[in-house]
């Protein structure tokens, strides 16, 4: 039992980690009288799902749920396909400043966007895009962020050249060359770069936030928060609401789990 | 190839390649350096979405000599960084050097230190808000159950800070530890039992081998952190409102007020401004710093 010290540590730590989610869980099962009883008990004495359908119908949560699957679908797809086709250029060909636009690339992941925030916003504005989906849509479409193309450069730069080289004999064209080969043999990178584009978008929180007026329009993220505003007090239905956010993202988490953690650890992020 | 045709080859490499890029680039224009410098003249007006007036370095100056609030923002998140930003990377490090051990069951409690970060940030919020309730929360339930007085996590000023700083410890099994987990699998395990042969103990192994070999994916991922910590607002938005007596208003949070709901765009952007100024020289100092304990592969000391 050498290893027991080990097991120990990620035993408990594992346990702490755990507890916030099954007390979300266990909480939104509870009917208000079992929420009221203290001490309160993990396990509720009666299981009750009716917190999922108040929750449900309390808000426009459907339209909710369909404005952040429609955002997030359309900001993903764009991502994952605009951001392979810069981290192609950025591995496979050499072109003047190449070095140096990319060291910019990586230098805006320190960028605050507070920074950018407010111009932007303005822009927006006088477009009179303000309250359409626009402004958290478009940015998605033009490589989606630096951290993306990084992971995804770093994947295609570990896949042989000469695939490439033998393609191009058989005269096939460099946009050939990216979907035909370069796409196929990066499952593991476009898996995780998907799984992070989709959480980013699924999760954000402060554009819409700043973009979006009419409840008609509102994402899951900003719907949660009016639907605390007015059940603050009702923990176990805005628990139940929570879960309906969380429970995507781990269903996705799960299906893509073992190409993601490939993706990442392949693509050298081990400091190389 | 014929001198002519490796011309043509170069030229068409360097077009396609500038073509490829091109999505990124105008991207950068459009929604980063053009808004970057608008930014910065918006700094120097009034603005109120009305009227346009040049006011120079006032804002700037009233923000220092006059705005209260902003020292506090600004202290509040000097504070969570200060705290978070170490505690996150050692206690990512420590997940990803017992998730590398040769245990049962790694995939079960990878997955299990990893989806706390898989929570969308509202809904984090929520579930945490939830935890630190006074009355019935688990937090406190647990203190009760040890015997200890209940504390007002969110109420009391005197708590808050730490109560952030607890939920981010929350999410640290995540992106950071997986780059560390990487950082780990790509060290050569020749140097270890190089290092056993000379008969190097577990502490000097971790001190020669693992430390150094992990000093470019640490910076990382402090650099990041960093950025990261200066810009919570999410949590803070929905938990307290900043409050209470402001113990929470962190700086992105008085940012967005001040753009948003107070509509003074001037002052706004040159607080952005400022923030940037300070994430720079923190970085900056960050890189001066590295060049003593960061070791880079194929790079001799």
């Amino acid at each position: 039992m050498k290893r027991f010290p080990t097991y120990l540590l990620l035993t408990l730590g594992a346990m702490l980690f755990s507890i916030p989610f099954l007390w979300t869980i266990s909480t939104a099962l509870k009917s208000s009288a079992d929420y009221a009883k203290e001490p309160a008990r993990l396990i509720p004495s009666h299981p009750d799902f009716s917190n999922f359908a108040k929750a449900w119908t309390a808000l426009p949560f459907p339209t909710f749920v369909w404005n952040t699957i429609l955002i997030t679908m359309i900001c993903t797809i764009a991502q994952v396909i605009t951001g392979s086709l810069v981290a192609y250029g950025f591995s496979r060909f050499t072109f003047k400043w190449r070095n140096f636009l990319f060291f910019v690339m990586l230098a805006t992941m320190m960028l605050p966007g507070q920074v950018t925030q407010i111009p932007v916003f303005l822009v927006w504005r006088n477009l009179h895009a303000i309250d359409t989906f626009y402004p958290l849509i478009v940015p998605a479409f033009f490589g989606g962020g630096a951290f993306n193309i990084f992971l995804l450069r770093q994947f295609f730069l570990t896949i042989p050249r000469e695939l490439d080289e033998a393609a191009m004999i058989d005269g096939a064209s460099f946009i050939r060359i990216w979907w035909k080969i370069l796409l196929p043999l990066s499952g593991p990178a476009m898996a995780s770069v998907a799984l992070f584009s989709f959480l980013g978008h699924w999760d954000a929180f402060e554009s819409p936030l700043i973009y979006l007026n009419s409840p008609e329009k509102y994402t899951v993220s900003i719907g949660l928060r009016m639907f605390q505003d007015s059940y603050g007090t009702n923990f176990e239905q805005v628990m139940a609401a929570s879960l309906v956010h969380i429970l995507p993202t781990i269903l996705l988490f799960f299906l893509c789990q073992r190409y993601f953690l490939k993706g990442i650890a392949l693509s050298g992020l081990g400091g190389k | 190839m014929s001198k002519r045709s490796r011309r043509r080859w170069v030229d068409r490499q360097e077009f396609w390649g500038f073509l490829f890029i091109c999505p990124w680039l105008i991207g950068f224009l459009i929604f980063t350096l053009g808004p970057m410098i608008s930014s910065f003249v918006l700094s120097l007006y009034k603005y109120d979405l009305a009227n346009a007036k040049f006011v120079g370095g006032e804002n700037y100056r009233r923000l220092f000599t006059q705005d209260p609030l902003f020292w506090k923002s600004l202290k509040n998140t000097v504070l969570y960084a200060v705290l978070t930003v170490p505690l996150g990377v050692l206690g990512s490090l420590l997940i990803a050097m017992l998730l590398n051990q040769p245990v049962k069951g790694v995939r079960l409690y990878r997955t299990l230190f990893y989806l706390p970060s898989m929570v969308p940030a509202v809904a984090s919020a929520l579930v945490w808000q939830w935890v630190f309730n006074a009355d019935n929360g688990i937090l406190n339930q647990g203190l009760a159950f040890l015997g200890l007085p209940n504390i007002e996590w969110l109420q009391n000023e005197k708590y808050t800070l730490f109560a952030f700083v607890l939920m981010s410890l929350w999410g640290i099994g995540g992106q950071r530890m997986i780059i560390f987990l990487a950082g780990l699998q790509g060290i050569s395990e020749s140097y270890y039992e190089a290092a056993r042969l000379d008969g190097a103990g577990t502490w000097s192994q971790f001190r020669h081998i693992t430390l150094p070999c992990l000093s470019p994916v640490m910076f990382f991922n402090m650099v990041l952190g960093l950025v990261g910590a200066f810009q919570v607002f999410t949590s803070a938005y929905i938990m307290t409102s900043g409050g209470p007596n402001n113990a929470s208003l962190f700086y992105s949070l008085y940012i967005f007020r001040n753009a948003f709901e107070y509509f003074k765009m001037g002052k706004a952007s040159a607080m952005a401004w400022i923030l940037f100024a300070i994430l720079l020289i923190f970085t900056l100092i960050q890189f001066a710093v590295s060049k003593r304990w960061v070791h880079y592969e194929g790079e001799s000391k």
